[in-house]
């Protein structure tokens, strides 16, 4: 109980919220809406999935908006030029295993630090997409969107496709002994190393995920619409890890599920569709989501002071 | 030679948890003499630096400066009252000048204030020259050797008119010709009438600087005399003076076959050279040495941490390449590290979990987690090993030294291995759990077990033992056999001289 106080006090929270908008705004419950705002936060559950696997390995990947758009605009340009699903989504994967391969060579083999590897990533994607696309959107042939199904039918898929991808996740997290090992990496590197395991491959192969999820993530989103947005990631990296970490993932590693950090993600994501719903004035959003954040924060910072583990 | 002393201290006493760091000492620090201190790792010298230069508080006892009592020392107050010490790993900024280091030591300004460049520049070169240290003060911190940083550290120290100097294993890692510049710069500092602490482990260095001794035991100084006075081995009987207090077990039957021999081993990344040894199956070596001496390094180096590049390393006869720890533990050595309150468990993870860490390849084919099997496992490691803890998924870091040690030995236990290295198994442990430990190390060795055993604590090493290897700079000095008394080990891991001995 007391182990997963912070994932548990996230989900009261949402709790709490679901509860006032079912007494004061029903109207929110209604389930097409629903189901819309679920396929627009799924891209973004895959890769808070990813990040969620960083961050407890002690990491950061700010590039996961660029490598989002980039693996977007791949994977619109093979559709457009006639790939079938079967072979773009695939690539998209790829493409972001790729990217993600670049920043884990480069943190994990060169040993450089993560928050600027991935910062320089992020630029260099972002700026070589402008430079690529000069803001062109792709327009996308038929029997792209959804899949090629109807629109609820692709909705539910996508929904359902990225709880599935959580499940199993966190399934693999808690029984693999992969999952025990990028806890150890991100608590104690060197301890890790001292039983034998390796922290490099391990932290090399986080990268590698995370990038293939966002890849994964990018063709969730491609499916959303008739044309690919040239900048559809801006800003992701900042919701995602803001998500992450409000769900008890702690920054300084070791610490955190994908429970928490789904949690996390539907608290934040719920915020603003509630506001619309209580009528109250959609600027408050983004003040709530920050106060969300620091209050988390907070709450680590607190931990932390008290010793949970006696230093 | 006036009668107030620059620091005097009157039964000073510390404690750290439930460990008695210091019980009571006094130490007298004259105007323009070198006074040095001597003691064994753990005697307590490093924690009556600590508290002199306000680092720590003491817990009782009184501390007079000048003749004037104070308390409450902080490290800025014990600066104002012209305590300094230069560590032997020098404290200064790496990336600014010398000229700012020393500018930053003697006032560090506000922040808002211009800085005076030139008046640094000046005011630094002109403390250099008086050390007679040939530095330019402009150049950075970060390209000036080890010594060259002490001489700025001095000449830091000397700026701020620091009358009381502590020197902490100032030339441990001086060449010949650094040292003998150094001691110019202490004898120097004597002339002008500046007291000088002096902490040193090379016996010959005391000799020809120092002009008193005061020696620490077991958190208790053993009385301080005037070098003309003592002999080195004098000195090392007051080092060493305690009796072995508690009962070790002894071994039940005559040890085995030869499990892992190094032959001429070294490694200079590590800085140990042509080192050979044997251990035979049921047998505890111990390691003995003073801190630096190249123990824990060995001990890397055998494990694969830091790979030897040179000599060999042969387990039953066979030689076998180290090169790392998942080297090591597929040849059956397990190493349970120093420290390790840092590195040893996984603080956040489960006694469980930390038990089987080193196994998961052999325990959960495929690698599916199945918590039947760890808790078996770790059931009986908690039961075999007596680890008190609420269960086997409480967090490790919930549970004391002891029992973290004991997670950490079960571990490595678990890999089934040959060789089991032990690196300080007890340090940080108390009484009770220490006796223990002691118990199942012997009885481990008693299985088959080839134990080599590193520890600072002399008679551990002294009681635990069957043969003692004592390391000196790097190198094994000797190989003593089991009942070593305390004073052979001390004279090889001092490098004892002949005039000392006479």
């Amino acid at each position: 109980m007391k182990k997963h106080f912070r994932e548990l006090s996230v989900a009261a929270a949402l709790i709490v919220m679901l509860a006032m908008l079912a007494v004061f705004a029903p109207a929110f419950f209604q389930p097409q809406p629903l189901l819309s705002l679920a396929t627009r936060e799924a891209p973004t559950l895959v890769v808070a999935c990813g990040m969620a696997l960083v961050i407890i390995s002690r990491q950061i990947d700010i590039s996961v908006g660029s490598q989002f758009s980039v693996c977007g605009v791949c994977a619109g340009l093979l559709a457009a030029s006639g790939w079938p699903l079967a072979a773009t989504l695939p690539a998209a994967v790829g493409a972001g295993a790729l990217l993600g391969a670049v920043n884990g060579a480069l943190i994990a083999g060169l040993g450089l630090p993560s928050i600027v590897v991935t910062l320089a990533m992020m630029v260099t994607l972002r700026q070589g997409l402008n430079l690529a696309r000069q803001g062109q959107f792709v327009n996308l042939p038929d029997g792209v969107q959804w899949f090629g199904f109807s629109q609820s039918n692709g909705q539910g898929l996508i929904v359902g496709f990225a709880l599935l991808l959580l499940f199993a996740l966190a399934l693999a997290m808690r029984h693999l002994a992969a999952g025990r090992f990028i806890h150890a990496i991100g608590s104690d590197a060197e301890a890790a190393r001292l039983a034998g395991i390796r922290p490099r491959l391990g932290t090399f192969l986080v990268f590698v995920l995370m990038g293939a999820l966002t890849g994964l993530a990018a063709m969730l989103n491609v499916v959303q619409s008739p044309q690919v947005q040239p900048l559809s990631g801006l800003g992701l990296e900042l919701k995602v890890i803001a998500a992450v970490v409000v769900g008890g993932v702690a920054i300084s590693g070791g610490r955190g599920n994908l429970w928490g950090a789904f949690a996390g993600l539907l608290l934040l994501a719920c915020i603003g569709p509630a506001l619309t719903h209580l009528r109250v004035e959609a600027y408050w959003e983004k003040a709530i989501q920050g106060a969300i954040i620091l209050l988390a924060v907070v709450a680590d910072g607190i931990r932390s002071r008290s010793g949970g583990h006696g230093q | 030679m006036t009668a107030v002393p620059l620091l005097e201290i009157r039964s000073l006493a510390k404690s750290f948890g439930g460990a008695r760091a210091l019980r009571g000492v006094d130490f007298e620090l004259r105007a323009g003499e070198v006074h040095a201190l001597l003691g064994e790792n753990g005697a307590g010298k490093s924690t009556l630096i600590k508290i002199v230069t306000g680092a720590h508080q003491p817990d009782a006892g009184v501390i007079r400066v000048a003749g004037r009592e104070v308390s409450g020392l902080d490290p800025s107050a014990a600066r104002r009252l012209g305590i300094a010490c230069i560590y032997q790993q020098p404290a200064l900024f790496p990336d600014l000048s010398v000229a700012e280091n020393i500018g930053l030591r003697l006032d560090p300004g506000h922040a808002l204030r211009r800085v005076g460049w030139r008046k640094l520049r000046e005011q630094a070169g002109d403390l250099l020259r008086k050390i007679g240290a040939a530095i330019d003060p402009e150049s950075e911190v970060r390209a000036l050797s080890m010594p060259e940083q002490q001489l700025v550290e001095i000449a830091g120290a000397v700026g701020t008119g620091a009358r009381i100097v502590i020197m902490d294993e100032p030339t441990a890692s001086l060449t010949q010709k650094e040292q003998h510049l150094l001691h110019a710069v202490v004898r120097d500092l004597r002339r002008d009438g500046v007291g000088i602490i002096y902490i040193s482990h090379r016996l010959e260095e005391i000799f020809a600087l120092a002009d008193r001794v005061t020696v620490l035991r077991d958190g208790e100084s053993t009385g301080t005399g005037a070098i003309g006075e003592l002999t080195e081995r004098e000195l090392i009987r007051r080092m060493v003076g305690r009796e072995v207090a508690q009962i070790y077990p002894p071994a039940e039957r005559p040890p085995g076959g030869v499990v892992l021999a190094t032959r001429a081993i070294g490694c200079a990344a590590g800085g140990v050279r042509d080192v050979s040894l044997e251990i035979r199956a049921g047998e505890i070596l111990g390691l003995a040495g003073l801190v630096g001496a190249g123990r824990t390094e060995l001990a890397r180096v055998i494990f694969g941490l830091t790979p030897a590049d040179s000599g060999a390393i042969e387990l039953d006869g066979t030689p076998v390449t180290l090169r790392s720890p998942r080297d090591a533990v597929r040849h059956g050595i397990a190493y349970v590290p120093e420290d390790r309150r840092r590195h040893g468990v996984v603080l956040e993870m489960a006694v469980a979990e930390n038990m089987t860490m080193a196994v998961h390849r052999k325990l959960f084919p495929g690698s599916w987690l199945r918590s039947a099997v760890e808790q078996t496992l770790a059931k009986n490691f908690v039961r075999d090993l007596a680890v008190k803890c609420a269960g086997p998924q409480a967090p490790a870091g919930s549970l004391s030294g002891g029992n973290q040690q004991k997670v950490s030995l079960a571990r490595w236990l678990a890999t089934k291995p040959r060789v089991l290295i032990l690196d300080e198994p007890t340090q940080g442990v108390d009484i009770g759990a220490k006796a223990e430990i002691h118990r199942i190390i012997r009885r481990l060795a008693g299985e088959g077990l080839a134990v080599l055993l590193i520890s600072s604590d002399l008679p551990e090493v002294l009681g635990m033992s069957d043969r003692i290897g004592v390391m000196r700079g790097g190198h094994l000095a000797g190989i003593l056999p089991g009942g070593s008394d305390a004073h052979e080990v001390m004279a090889l891991a001092l490098g004892q001289t002949a005039k000392g001995a006479a």
